[in-house]
């Protein structure tokens, strides 16, 4: 097997990632499928790290868990401050910003 | 360190591994993006990230592997499963489209996005895979602790500051001032009298022989159930279970196998009759 | 002696600044500060010419460098005067004649509670006349063009209470932008020619440019002449001008501002002389105009408006004499100054009449004043007989000379030109007869006015006839002083050169065909207006009569063909602007927010429309990306 497939299995979890984001109403789980995303570019530089033979993919992929687990905190505080004023995680709820 | 990691394929050990737990890993987002409950895509991210995780220690990043797991599926998705527990079931959770278009729009950035993708990789003349071989050889922890400390010492230092900014952002976006004294329950009980309504304390969830539980509504002497001995969150959620026919059911199915065992038509009750319409 | 010429100009600078700013406690002793300033300026003007004539021809000029005005490289403008014989002699013009009007308006406008005022607008007057005088390049003598222009309006428009006199401020001040447009352009072409617009590099280097742009600003300072001087085709506002008070007619609009057309040409003799074509339009515009002048003023029974036309006329036959080239430069410029003094003496003999006759300007309710106001009546006649050009008075020689000069000019031209002038001097001593009886001879026609005031003519004040006497002794003699010896002749020459034509008739056949019309003119003159009596109503008259009356249709034509072709011109522009620019900038606006109005739909509100463009956007991003390695 070629460890080029990890890269597909990268390309194929961020894509099901993106259209979730477009699809699901759930703020929560809109976060979870970024997440996902995420993960799946972290699966990237840690393949990217093998073909490469240095250890810099996964220093950044280390990077990207840190400031994920930060988005994390706040993208959960905001939800939980939007559902105790709007009494709903729905984010198609908030849609003030238009004419 | 095994020496295929070094080499154009891997073994088929690896390749074994890679091809099982891809497809659990697929099907785990598929269903992140699918269920229907929070809680199970939930459940499922999580399971992907383990899948991810094992990946991490295949391609040689064991530090990686292990933090996924303890930090990101222990850690972040915990937090999750809290948020969810506070949030509840919404209405959100329906997977119904409201948008017109979206669904569809959605669906062909997403393949038009993977076909992209998968392009690009295949294109991309990836054919030389070096192994992480030598750069593991002074264990993997040691090696990223020495880059983390003097190439990227400057990255690592602000992501400590982001890192203390979100934990202050969190706090200050969910803290709540409190700008008067918390009532005690003596004044509200004469705010209650005061205002003439609902003297009494809220009436109790109902109680039956069958269901005991805070979900059910009581019901009036009409027989339609009062929401208001439901608790308000659980109304918010529109989590009531209404069990006011229930009972009218149990004593319509009674009298049919009366009915079928003594062979005579009951007379109609109109008392019933009427409670049933209420139901209604 | 160079730091007097700054002076000329300084002092009734300094009288204008005074009176104009220095308020009522000047009521009381304003007029005189500005007469004591104007004659100051006068007496420099002596002194300055006393010593001009102790010097050569050739060095009597003298050049004053004041300050450097516009320092830019590639465009110096300095503020230098210059003082040669040329404006040496409107000097001494402009101030002489300046200061015995100012003398005359003490009595004249004594009545007027802004007198102060008129007194400073007065020596604004003089003192932006002097500069466009005394300036040494175009842009400085432009100021002063400007400078007079201003107190010109200001001057017409002195009764602002009279809706007629701010009409004819602004008529003036409007036809006279028209020439300004000239005298800029031409400026703005010298320029663009000769890098400068200094006399002594422009007009000392002339024929360096080719024809074809030497007539180009001589048709443009011929535009300024045409706009200052009150010629064809800009001559409309004189006639309403004299709605202004009379001293101002005489020293403004007769003696001295609309000569400066004439100095512009001759000054730029240089240009017009390398320029045949510019040189034989001026000749054209100033025969038309002295015949137009002269019809115009036939027919006028406004005192003032008749002595316009003259004035008019008189001008056309300076220009003409002036575009006849080095002919005639020198008595085109002769003519200036007899005429400054015999038209600006029948001016104040005019106003000393209105001054008697309750501010009447009708001559058909004049009459027999000749017993009433005697000193008037000698000196209106004395400036009568030099303009008709009287043998022995100034008009007979001035007026000769350029007769004799149109002759000279040979060929076909100078018959017709010849002709002309000719033909102008029968109709001058027509009209100008026709002015003396009407106002001096026959009965008395004047009635009592619907107050029941009736006039009682008078003799002016002695501070009002002693500039009048003045005049007239410059009226009688100065054509004979100037012309005996040639003495003016001398002295212009190394200014403006000079050169004898050939003429086809011999100078004395000249004189004597001018005595022909002029008695010819006189006597019918006296047939229609000496031997019957004059109707107090104007009689319907032929057309040329209703015409002339009418200023030969200046202002309909200007009406008809201006002002209706420009609103004609503004309504069709105002349509084209509604309908095609408004049109487009309309459509543009209705179809951007159109188009807004659909695309405002893609502005829904939810985060999940947006990403779906974000995402959408990163997808054309990498595919982009792929076609870019591809290629």
């Amino acid at each position: 097997m070629n460890p080029v497939n990890y890269l597909y299995l990268s390309a194929l979890l961020f894509t099901i990632g993106a259209t979730g984001v477009l699809i699901r109403r759930n703020a929560i789980v809109v976060f979870m499928c970024i997440e996902l995303m995420l993960n799946a570019c972290n699966l990237a530089f840690v393949t990217f790290s093998r073909m490469h033979g240095n250890l810099d993919g996964q220093i950044i992929a280390f990077f990207t868990m840190v400031v994920a687990a930060a988005e994390v905190v706040v993208g959960l505080a905001i939800i939980v401050s939007l559902f105790r004023t709007r009494h709903s995680a729905s984010v198609d709820d908030a849609s003030l910003m238009k004419l | 360190m095994s020496p295929q990691l070094a080499a154009y394929t891997t073994s088929t050990g690896e390749a074994f591994q890679f091809w099982v737990l891809a497809t659990v890993a697929v099907i785990g987002a598929l269903c992140t993006v699918f269920m229907k409950k929070s809680v199970h895509s939930a459940l499922s991210l999580a399971g992907t990230m383990i899948v991810l995780a094992v990946f991490y220690l295949a391609n040689g990043a064991y530090f990686l592997g292990i933090v996924q797991i303890v930090v990101y599926t222990g850690a972040i998705m915990m937090l999750f499963l809290f948020v969810v527990m506070l949030v509840g079931v919404t209405a959100a959770d329906s997977l119904k489209e409201t948008i017109k278009g979206q669904r569809w729009l959605a669906l062909l950035c997403g393949i038009g996005f993977g076909v992209l993708l998968f392009a690009g990789i295949g294109n991309a003349s990836l054919k030389e895979f070096d192994g992480t071989g030598r750069a593991n050889a002074n264990g993997n922890v040691e090696g990223l602790a020495s880059l983390i400390f003097t190439k990227y010492v400057f990255a690592f230092e602000i992501t400590g500051a982001l890192l203390i900014t979100a934990a202050v952002g969190a706090m200050v976006l969910t803290h709540r001032e409190r700008t008067e004294r918390a009532r005690t329950q003596r004044e509200l009980s004469e705010q209650r009298i005061r205002e003439g309504k609902h003297v009494p304390p809220l009436p109790a969830p109902g109680v039956y022989a069958r269901h005991n539980a805070v979900d059910i509504a009581g019901l009036l002497p009409d027989g339609t159930p009062s929401e208001l001995t439901v608790s308000k969150t659980l109304r918010e959620r529109g989590q009531i279970r209404d069990v006011s026919a229930e009972a009218l059911g149990d004593l319509k199915a009674l009298e049919q196998r009366a009915e079928e065992r003594l062979e005579r038509t009951a007379i109609e009750p109109t008392t019933f009759k009427r409670s049933e319409e209420a139901s209604k | 002696m160079e730091n007097l010429i700054a002076l000329l100009i300084a002092a009734p600078l300094l009288g204008a600044a005074v009176l104009l700013t220095g308020g009522r406690r000047l009521d009381r002793v304003g007029h005189w500060i500005g007469t004591l300033l104007s004659a100051a300026s006068f007496v420099f003007g002596l002194i300055l010419f006393a010593d001009l004539l102790g010097k050569n021809a050739e060095h009597r000029t003298l050049i004053k460098h004041l300050f450097s005005w516009v320092p830019v490289a590639g465009f110096q403008a300095d503020a230098t005067l210059r003082l040669d014989q040329l404006s040496m002699t409107f000097v001494l013009l402009i101030t002489g004649v300046g200061s015995l009007i100012h003398l005359y308006s003490v009595g004249y406008m004594e009545h007027d509670e802004r007198r102060r005022r008129f007194f400073g607008y007065l020596n604004l007057f003089l003192a932006a006349m002097l500069l466009l005088v005394l300036a040494d390049n175009y842009l400085l003598l432009y100021v002063g063009w400007e400078g007079v222009g201003l107190a010109s309006y200001l001057l017409i428009g002195f009764w602002q209470h009279k809706p007629s006199a701010a009409t004819a401020a602004k008529k003036a001040f409007l036809v006279n932008r028209v020439g300004d447009m000239g005298l800029s352009i031409a400026i703005m072409l010298m320029f663009a020619t000769y890098g400068t617009f200094a006399f002594g590099p422009v007009l000392g280097h002339a024929t360096d440019a080719s024809e074809g742009k030497l007539t180009a600003i001589g048709l443009m300072l011929l535009l300024a002449a045409c706009g200052k001087s009150a010629q064809v085709p800009l001559q409309s506002w004189l006639g309403d001008a004299m709605e202004g008070p009379t001293p101002v007619s005489a020293l403004i609009h007769a003696a001295t501002m609309v000569t400066a057309g004439v100095y512009l040409i001759v000054r730029s003799g240089a240009v017009f002389n390398a320029a045949p074509d510019a040189q034989l339009a001026v000749t054209v515009v100033g025969a038309v105009t002295l015949l137009f002048g002269a019809i115009v003023g036939c027919a006028k029974d406004d005192i003032k408006k008749a002595l316009a036309g003259s004035t008019m006329s008189q001008i056309g036959y300076m220009i003409l004499a002036a575009g006849l080239g080095p002919i005639g430069y020198v008595f085109a410029i002769m003519h200036l100054v007899t005429h400054g003094f015999f038209k600006a003496g029948l001016f104040l003999g005019a106003g000393s009449v209105m001054h008697g006759m309750n501010d009447e300007v009708d001559m058909r309710k004049y009459g027999g004043l000749r017993t009433y106001m005697p000193v008037t009546f000698v000196t209106f006649g004395l400036g009568y007989l030099a303009i008709i050009g009287f043998p022995g008075l100034s008009g007979f020689f001035s007026k000769d000379k350029i007769i004799e000069a149109a002759f000279a000019k040979g060929g076909t031209e100078g018959w017709i030109l010849g002709g002309a002038a000719l033909l102008g001097a029968a109709i001058t001593a027509f009209y100008m007869t026709r002015v003396m009886l009407m106002t001096f001879f026959g009965e008395k026609r004047w009635q009592p006015d619907e107050n029941g005031n009736e006039p009682h003519p008078h003799e002016s004040p002695r501070v009002m006839t002693i500039p009048m006497i003045v005049l007239a002794v410059g009226s009688v003699f100065g054509g004979a002083f100037f012309s005996i010896g040639d003495r003016f002749l001398h002295w212009l020459e190394p200014v403006t050169g000079h050169s004898e034509g050939h003429s086809p008739v011999s100078a004395w056949t000249v004189t004597g065909a001018t005595m022909v019309c002029l008695v010819i003119g006189v006597g019918i003159a006296w047939a229609q207006y000496g031997r019957r009596t004059v109707p107090a109503v104007a009689p319907r008259g032929s057309l040329l009569t209703r015409a002339a009356r009418r200023d030969l249709l200046q202002d309909d034509f200007n009406h008809v063909v201006l002002v209706r072709g420009g609103e004609h011109l503004t309504r069709s522009l105002v349509y084209v602007d509604h309908t095609l620019v408004d049109g487009v900038v309309n459509g543009t606006a209705a179809g951007f927010g159109g188009l807004s109005g659909r695309m405002r739909r893609l502005q829904n509100g939810f985060a999940r429309s947006y990403a779906v463009s974000m995402f959408g956007g990163a997808a054309l991003l990498v595919a982009a990306t792929l076609l870019m390695r591809a290629v």
